[in-house]
């Protein structure tokens, strides 16, 4: 039933110059998800877009589309269409011509054109819009047209290039829900290009996490955020408090991490380092915000750390208490607001209990910047 | 009271030693720069050919026989219209036309390259090779392309080295010189203006509709040419307006049989010292002049204000 089909990269490397903008990418993207590259800016993934697009040929490797080799293949002759983060829609056309251009470079006749313009703008929730401007629009508006345009020429595979990043925070969160949406309802295959994890985790069948062009992880969004493959994916996706130390001692999946400040800490072997972590190895503990809790007692466990209080704040939903943390890090604990004011706890002294299988140890290696 | 208050508001905003310089500057450009000798001329075109004495005294009325002369000929031709300067008047207008065509065709892809490869070394020293020849005078140019198109000039030389023709072409007779020359002379002002515009066009747009599968033909004629419009008609506007008013290289490029316009106009203010006919003729080619372009800009839905973008 779903018409998208698989998207392949093999091996793919893209040079320009001697700078290496993707390093290595083997990906898979099966036929009717909804995929997408998350990354921080300039780590290669609007390269890897324009390579599936077309408007750009890797330097190695090999970009498959429905099992077929697209070397040499233009932009205009993939199956693919691509929205800009600017849109950049025609400013000169009205919102039916702008949908229907694919179609009007086909020769379709103008009455198959505006028929197909009111479909889709139906589809778009903007009916009888179509003899506006696009600067006519609001912003969310846009983004539809700019979607009904991606969508009149009927691709097997769409491309999307960051377009909510130019929305407010609003009208982004519910693009997300509407993007989703008409995907499970075309049923083609998305690749979407974010460095917001929060539109990336919401949207997403599958989420590649890229650095300096290396993808460090491919996996479902669950997989991303509760089981890092690397101290980088784990500091980039959602929030993290990271304790660097040594592995003192490994029990099965477990290990026991010794760190300067906070003691020692005990905490889950991520997938990927499982079997490769040994003893003695440098390592990095991550134990995200929310995981964090109030112990009932002081007494100390291999769970447990105790810290000053730094300061608080209060975000509506939850409370954010910053306590200190090692190498001037701060540690940050989320808890959840549950109708009561909370009795601050500045410059008192806190002692802090997590789920061991809740938290992950990792090779030490590199985080993602601020 | 609202005109008040603009005035009040504009000299707050200026201030009022800049503001009063903007003020008479502009006013002084348009009003005696402009208008005052252009309704002079007028005014002149509407008056007899008296001799100096005879200026401001009785027979120095308002009369439209320097119009009509225009239209009819001299009273008592042979012919019922003066069929030698209507002629030249409507060839200096084709001719006009044609030289504006020819500088679009050739300049729009130029500036089109120009403002779509983002800016760099090249780019500079292209556009430095454009204005440098504009370093020379106008009248040595055209004496330059006088000797480029010359019966034993630099392309009948080649193409007779090159077996390609066994006598030489008269270029000048042919007026191939003089369009050369003229369309040569006005091609910053066109390639300018469409720069300017296409440069402030979105790549993303061309790269919209080659991934919608359009074809260069249509990006052009779809996306392009409709965002530089404005740009195109204005460096249209001036070429035309500069060629049908062009003096010095229908002079000197034309050939013997093929006389200018704007050369009759001259003819009679200067060696046929009749002021008010001269006039006469240069209001008609400027009303003419006016009427074209905003016809062309009706015609193709430019609106004036979109001509100084």
């Amino acid at each position: 039933m779903t018409k998208g089909v698989d998207v392949d990269l093999e091996n793919v490397w893209i040079r320009f110059g001697n700078f290496v903008a993707v390093r290595e990418a083997n990906v898979n993207i099966k036929g009717g998800e909804f995929f997408s590259f998350l990354g921080p800016s300039g780590c290669g993934k609007t390269t890897i877009l324009r390579s599936v697009s077309g408007f750009l040929e890797p330097s190695d490797g090999k970009v498959r589309i429905g099992g077929k080799d697209m070397a040499g293949i233009g932009p205009n002759k993939r199956p693919t269409a691509l929205i800009f983060q600017n849109l950049a829609l025609f400013p000169l056309m009205k919102v039916w011509e702008n949908i229907t251009f694919s179609m009007e470079v086909k020769g379709a006749s103008k009455a198959e054109r505006r028929k197909r313009a009111d479909e889709l703008l139906d589809m778009i929730a903007l009916p009888d819009q179509g003899e506006k401007l696009p600067s006519e629009l609001s912003g969310g508006q846009k983004q539809r047209v700019a979607i009904a345009r991606a969508l009149c020429a009927e691709p097997d595979v769409l491309l999307l290039d960051e377009p909510l990043s130019a929305l407010d925070l609003k009208l982004r969160q519910h693009m997300r829900t509407e993007l989703r949406e008409i995907q499970q309802r075309v049923g083609i295959t998305f690749i979407y290009i974010t460095h917001d994890q929060g539109e990336a985790l919401t949207m997403s069948d599958n989420v590649a996490v890229m650095r300096a062009g290396v993808i460090d992880q491919i996996g479902s969004g669950h997989a991303v955020y509760n089981d890092p493959a690397t101290p980088f994916v784990a500091s980039f996706v959602g929030e993290n408090n990271v304790f660097r130390g040594k592995v003192k001692s490994i029990d099965g999946n477990m290990a026991l991490v010794s760190t300067n400040r906070t003691g020692e800490l005990l905490a889950r072997i991520a997938t990927t380092a499982q079997g490769k972590l040994k003893v003695g190895d440098p390592a990095m503990m991550f134990v995200r915000p929310e995981v964090l809790n109030i112990a009932p007692d002081t007494s100390p466990a291999v769970n447990r750390l105790t810290t000053s209080v730094l300061h608080e704040e209060f975000e509506g939903l939850i409370y954010n208490v910053f306590m200190e943390g090692s190498e001037g890090k701060e540690i940050k604990m989320s808890l959840v607001n549950v109708g009561k004011q909370r009795q601050s706890a500045e410059g008192n002294n806190l002692t802090l209990e997590y789920v061991p299988e809740q938290a992950v140890v990792l090779p030490a290696g590199e985080l993602a910047s601020e | 009271m609202k005109a008040a208050q603009l005035i009040r508001d504009y000299f707050v905003k200026n201030g009022l030693g800049l503001g009063s310089f903007l003020l008479v500057a502009v006013l002084f450009w348009v009003v005696i720069l402009i208008v005052l000798p252009q309704l002079s001329m007028l005014d002149f075109s509407f008056r007899h050919h008296l001799p100096p004495p005879e200026m401001g005294g009785p027979k120095d009325t308002y009369t439209i026989e320097h119009y009509k002369y225009l239209v009819l000929g001299a009273p008592g031709a042979d012919t019922s219209y003066n069929v030698v300067d209507l002629g030249v008047f409507g060839r200096t207008l084709l001719a006009a036309f044609f030289v504006t065509i020819l500088d679009l065709v050739l300049c729009y892809p130029l500036a089109y390259y120009l403002g779509q490869s983002r800016g760099g070394g090249a780019i500079r020293i292209l556009v430095l090779l454009l204005i440098i020849p504009y370093w020379i005078n106008e009248i040595l140019r055209a004496f330059a392309f006088r000797i480029i198109f010359g019966e034993s000039g630099l392309i009948n030389e080649m193409m007779l080295t090159m077996g390609l023709i066994s006598d030489p072409v008269d270029f000048i007779r042919a007026n191939v010189a003089l369009y050369a020359g003229l369309g040569y002379a006005y091609i910053l002002l066109m390639i300018f203006p469409i720069y300017n515009v296409i440069e402030s066009l979105d790549r993303n747009q061309i790269e919209a509709a080659r991934d919608m599968g359009a074809s260069w033909w249509r990006i052009h004629w779809r996306v392009v040419i409709p965002y530089a419009k404005p740009g195109i008609s204005s460096g249209c506007t001036m070429v035309f307006m500069l060629s049908a008013g062009a003096l010095a290289a229908p002079q000197i490029l034309g050939g013997p049989s093929s006389l200018w316009f704007t050369q009759i106009i001259y003819q009679w203010f200067n060696t046929g010292g009749n002021w008010p006919r001269g006039a006469a003729f240069a209001v008609v080619l400027l009303v003419a002049c006016i009427i074209i372009v905003l016809s062309m800009m009706r015609l193709f839905k430019v609106k004036i204000g979109d001509i100084g973008k």
